[in-house]
């Protein structure tokens, strides 16, 4: 269930500054791609993306873009692995854009994304199967299941509830 | 009032997640459905397999929860069997009961497991009270599922002349046809949410948007299967690409010629609904993710009791109304047919 809207944090929807996205462009975009694709390597190894939709997203190119930090990640599915694209493709199969505070909503769980997309804040372009597969994959994790699994962090992080 | 007289809340799960959030949030009742074409919510990536379907049925019984089945698509020439399996399988799982809208499977499923409870789903389109008590006489129905088209006195006089329980809608979004007699999208894509599931089958979905240039605001563009059927410009809220809420040019205007992105909330008519003797109370949205699920029921929930407290002094508060607006499709809100003036 929702990883932080039951422990009374809520994150309220705000769009960072224009020069941070104005700097952000700037940088190398890469990294983000290699944290994202990290991550997501990590969920499928603990087994909790289903295994037909991961085959569906084969060969696929995924671009994520933050809009007001000027990041953006580019990224394949293949051979049983998400994998960095160090070169952003001009038509990816899906992209999904928004700003950082509607990404963290969704990520949390505090906000569904057809809410967001209905309201403007969060853009789906591509192949729209494509982003429901993906959608769909993210919301059936089922975050009781991986919680135990996650390495021990220094700090406490605000998962799960109750 | 006593909580057991409310209607029962039947909350959507389109997910693991989806499910448990009903359950913790307060729902008497899931329903949910296969990954496949079995059920009218046949999106990609959306439903159950058979192992998370167990852990499902598993979680809301733990918590004393119903879980309904919904086998509601029309069995396809050829592959009868598929249906069929579907029903021995939710039979196997020792789901409540099984929500079907085909006359043939309801007869397979009453033949074949007779002590299985069914219902009759909003796709089998019975809008009268003669439809629904050949239901119950032919095949043992329990409980219908009225199409959101019906006014409120209509259905009550459905209620009051009829044995089988009557479930109806109370929040989501709205469709305007008489469900299941709906062909609207057939006609774009030669599919429809009968035969394959879904009104507008993703593959058919194109979002296209044109960003912002110098002296040209941006759009958006929806296309099912190439044809252009709403274009919003940059913040305008938007709906579902579904062709009854498409903007269309009627006569030299282009305007929302059927149905305008809305969804139904009938928050402000709770006291009637519970009066005339309605015994559940559906949430639309299976396609919605956990966070929905968790905010619609979480609010129903907060209703149904308030009046299960004040009865009289029941009054829809603006928090309610808040949470409601914000996942409302086209962030608007309406009583669909329940108070149209004619009949």
């Amino acid at each position: 269930m929702s990883l932080m809207a039951n422990q009374g944090f809520t994150i309220p929807k705000f769009q960072l500054p224009g020069f941070v996205a104005r700097i952000g462009e700037k940088l190398p975009q890469w990294p983000h791609a290699v944290a994202l694709t990290t991550a997501l390597n990590a969920a499928a190894k603990l087994g909790v993306l289903p295994e037909d939709s991961l085959m569906q997203m084969e060969g696929k190119t995924f671009v994520v873009q933050v809009y007001d930090t000027g990041g953006q990640a580019a990224f394949t599915y293949r051979g049983a692995f998400f994998r960095p694209l160090f070169a952003v493709p001009e038509a990816p199969d899906l992209a999904f854009r928004a700003n950082l505070s509607a990404f963290l909503q969704v990520a949390t769980r505090q906000e569904d994304p057809d809410t967001l997309f209905f309201n403007r804040e969060l853009s789906v372009e591509g192949d729209t199967e494509l982003g429901l597969i993906v959608k769909n994959m993210l919301d059936a994790i089922d975050l009781t299941q991986i919680r135990p699994q996650l390495p021990k962090l220094p700090f406490q992080l605000p998962l799960g509830h109750r | 009032m006593d909580r057991s007289a409310l209607p029962d809340l039947v909350c959507p799960a389109g997910s693991l997640p989806a499910l448990k959030a009903a359950v913790d949030n307060g729902a008497d009742a899931v329903y949910l459905g296969y990954k496949n074409d079995t059920n009218a919510r046949n999106f990609a990536g959306l439903n159950f397999d058979p192992k998370t379907m167990a852990d499902g049925v598993r979680y809301a019984h733990g918590k004393g929860c119903e879980v309904l089945m919904a086998i509601n698509t029309f069995p396809q020439p050829g592959r009868v069997a598929d249906w069929r399996a579907a029903v021995d399988g939710a039979v196997d799982l020792g789901v409540d009961a099984i929500i079907l809208a085909d006359v043939g499977l309801l007869d397979y499923a009453r033949n074949r497991y007779p002590n299985q409870r069914l219902h009759l789903s909003v796709q089998g389109s019975a809008t009268s009270y003669e439809a629904i008590n050949f239901a119950h006489r032919e095949f043992g129905v329990l409980r219908a599922v009225l199409p959101r088209v019906l006014t409120l006195a209509q259905v009550e006089h459905v209620i009051r002349n009829t044995p089988v329980e009557i479930e109806v809608f109370g929040f989501g979004s709205l469709c305007v046809m008489n469900e299941g007699r709906c062909w609207l999208s057939s006609y774009a894509t030669g599919e429809s949410p009968n035969t394959v599931g879904a009104c507008s089958p993703a593959k058919y979905v194109k979002w296209d948007k044109r960003p912002a240039t110098p002296g040209k605001p941006g759009q958006m563009d929806t296309r099912l299967n190439g044809i252009l059927i709403d274009r919003f410009a940059d913040n305008e809220p938007a709906g579902y690409p579904t062709l009854c809420k498409g903007r269309f040019e009627v006569e030299g205007e282009t305007y929302y010629a059927l149905e305008e992105p809305t969804s139904l909330n009938v928050l402000e008519i709770l006291p009637e609904i519970i009066r005339i003797g309605v015994k559940a109370i559906k949430v639309e949205g299976r396609q919605r993710s956990p966070a929905y699920v968790t905010q619609v029921t979480r609010t129903l929930r907060a209703a149904l009791d308030a009046f299960a407290n004040e009865s009289e002094r029941y009054h829809v508060k603006p928090t309610w109304q808040a949470e409601l607006a914000k996942v409302s499709e086209g962030n608007q809100a309406t009583l669909g047919a329940y108070n149209r003036p004619w009949r």
